[in-house]
């Protein structure tokens, strides 16, 4: 902790200049963040926190507490600061806070997964526990353990991606998964690829073997394992007027399954079948967009705002000299369609506050538009896990 | 700060990236990027993908498609210092794809640059790479990555960086 506190020193040893915009209500008929009903209570609510998370460093992630129990025993280990991510489908946490999980296997041997997230991937056996957040439980979960002696294969490295299986690199201790879709992979993963790298494995000896993996032994997104309150999450966190260094909401279970977490007025975005829909931004519609709390920042392209130096604190965001106030359009596949107001501000500036929680972060991205955990400050957003009525999962806010 | 770099994992990642620039060098049809046609010809075996190929004034593109839905495009040029070579690549698929053999001899450079970045700021966001000599954008989320690279100084005349995607 004392190195990291120390690494937070650095990044602060530059001047503190505030310059947040004053962001108003203003809303025009679109979609804006203000005001929003957080519900605080119920067996289908946990609390969920925005801070600078387990390493102090940490801009904009959303943090939950879960438990983990060797099925059936109440042999359990709780994880704090576990990230909330509506990008991702299933529970991943660090091995070292295993209360000692079986192990799945396949034809005898482990099974381990390579996970890929934009930013690293997670290496580690895949395990079988009981979890259980808020008032639900979920039996016999599939979960991934992250941080392994075992030798990650050639196939895993060929994705190109730095490491995330270490608190420091992942910055979490875990990541809860709460996503659009059932299971993590999905078809790619059922039967092994040849050429485009795999993600499960299975290792007798180094090094792992890749195979394929049924839907029913991928990891699942736990939520569908509740026995109800099953169909999606909701994220309620208060709005946030430029920086702030910590925010306090709820992650609710499941959508219309009670009287706390009914859609409500929210207008429905439906999914493609890649958990992707389009947003239009200056004037280009981008197919393959998306809504993440798991991304700390609004991450679009843009030929026109200033990216942020290599040598800046803030490489790979964005520094324009004076906020921008900016606009896009989402559109879900069922055709609803609804304008987002946001703002970018200086992110080396940001930075330099004793702020962890941002309304106006954002980076360049190539090709789409992430609308990040600063999408959900003041907004209930809801994200609805792929069903009959819904194959690909919807948004909705 | 030093405390934030490479841990053994990461230390063998790029003794096996220096490895396999080493055999690219050796054997430059499996290098894709700054590569010459054929090593498209080797990426489309590699993924066993279909081909479609695409002229425009300044270069050809030649799209591989695998049946897991994973799309690569490779941009060749055809005419200057670069004609007939790999300046650029883009990508999108659910998963990535194997960025060793789309980055060639480039692969290693990344990696050691990617390490750095994924090492040094905390928090899930795109990596961006962009030095002087290679330029790489990776992004998107759990089934549906996107991604691009583009050696800046081999870009043809009058090609735009947004061109390549």
């Amino acid at each position: 902790m004392s190195s990291l506190r120390r690494f937070l020193a650095f990044i602060l040893t530059f001047p503190v200049l505030v310059a947040f915009a004053f962001l108003t209500g203003c809303g025009g008929g679109s979609s804006s963040a203000s005001n929003n009903t957080i519900v605080s209570s119920g067996n289908n609510v946990a609390s969920i926190s925005v801070n600078s998370g387990p390493t102090g460093n940490y801009a904009n992630g959303g943090f939950v507490s879960i438990t983990v129990c060797v099925p059936g025993t109440s042999s359990c280990q709780t994880v704090d600061d576990v990230l909330v991510d509506t990008g991702s489908s299933g529970l991943r946490i660090l091995s070292s806070f295993s209360p000692g999980l079986p192990q799945q296997e396949a034809s005898g041997d482990p099974v381990f997964e390579c996970f890929p997230f934009e930013s690293g991937y997670t290496w580690g056996p895949v395990q079988t526990a009981d979890v259980e957040i808020a008032g639900e439980k979920a039996s016999s979960v599939p979960v991934q353990l992250v941080g392994t002696n075992t030798a990650v294969p050639d196939g895993c490295l060929d994705f190109g991606l730095p490491s995330s299986n270490t608190l420091d690199s992942l910055g979490a201790n875990g990541i809860f998964g709460v996503g659009l879709f059932a299971q993590d992979c999905g078809e790619y993963c059922v039967q092994v690829q040849t050429g485009n790298p795999n993600l499960y494995y299975q290792c007798a000896s180094s090094p792992c073997q890749a195979i394929g993996e049924s839907l029913a032994q991928q990891v699942p997104n736990p939520v569908t394992l509740f026995a109800t309150d099953n169909n999606g999450v909701i994220i309620e966190l208060p709005g946030v007027s430029g920086g702030e260094p910590s925010l306090s909401g709820s992650l609710v279970f499941g959508i219309g399954t009670q009287s706390n977490n009914a859609l409500g007025a929210a207008t429905v975005y439906t999914a493609d079948s890649s958990g992707s829909f389009t947003t239009t931004y200056s004037g280009t519609p981008y197919s393959g967009s998306f809504i993440d709390s798991g991304s700390n920042g609004y991450f679009f392209p843009s030929t026109t705002i200033a990216e942020c130096s290599d040598s800046s604190d803030a490489p790979g965001f964005y520094c324009p000299s004076t906020t921008e106030n900016l606009s896009a359009s989402n559109q879900g596949v069922n055709g609803s369609s609804g304008t987002v107001n946001f703002s970018v501000a200086d992110a080396s500036t940001l930075f330099d506050s004793n702020d962890y929680v941002f309304n106006d972060l954002g980076g360049p991205a190539s090709g789409y538009f992430d609308w990040g955990l600063p999408f959900f400050y003041g907004r209930n957003v809801f994200t609805g896990i792929q069903s009959d009525s819904y194959p690909n999962g919807y948004w909705a806010y | 700060m030093s405390k934030r770099r490479a841990g053994p994992i990461q230390s063998g990642l790029l003794i096996l990236g220096a490895a396999l620039a080493v055999a690219a060098n050796a054997v430059p049809a499996r290098a894709a990027l700054g590569g010459d046609v054929t090593s498209v010809q080797a990426d489309q075996l590699h993924v066993q993908g279909s081909l479609r190929t695409t002229v425009t004034s300044s270069y050809t593109v030649h799209q591989i498609q695998a049946a897991t839905g994973t799309v690569v495009r490779e941009y060749v040029s055809s005419s200057g210092k670069s004609a007939g070579k790999v300046f650029g690549i883009a990508w999108q698929g659910p998963w990535p794809p194997d960025i060793r053999q789309l980055l060639g001899s480039y692969f290693e450079q990344y990696v050691q640059a990617a390490n750095v970045q994924g090492a040094t700021r905390v928090g899930r966001r795109p990596l961006v790479i962009e030095q002087p000599g290679l330029v790489v954008q990776i992004g998107g989320h759990p089934r549906a990555f996107a991604g691009r690279a583009y050696v800046p100084e081999m870009l043809p005349t009058g090609v735009r960086t947004e061109d390549v995607q």
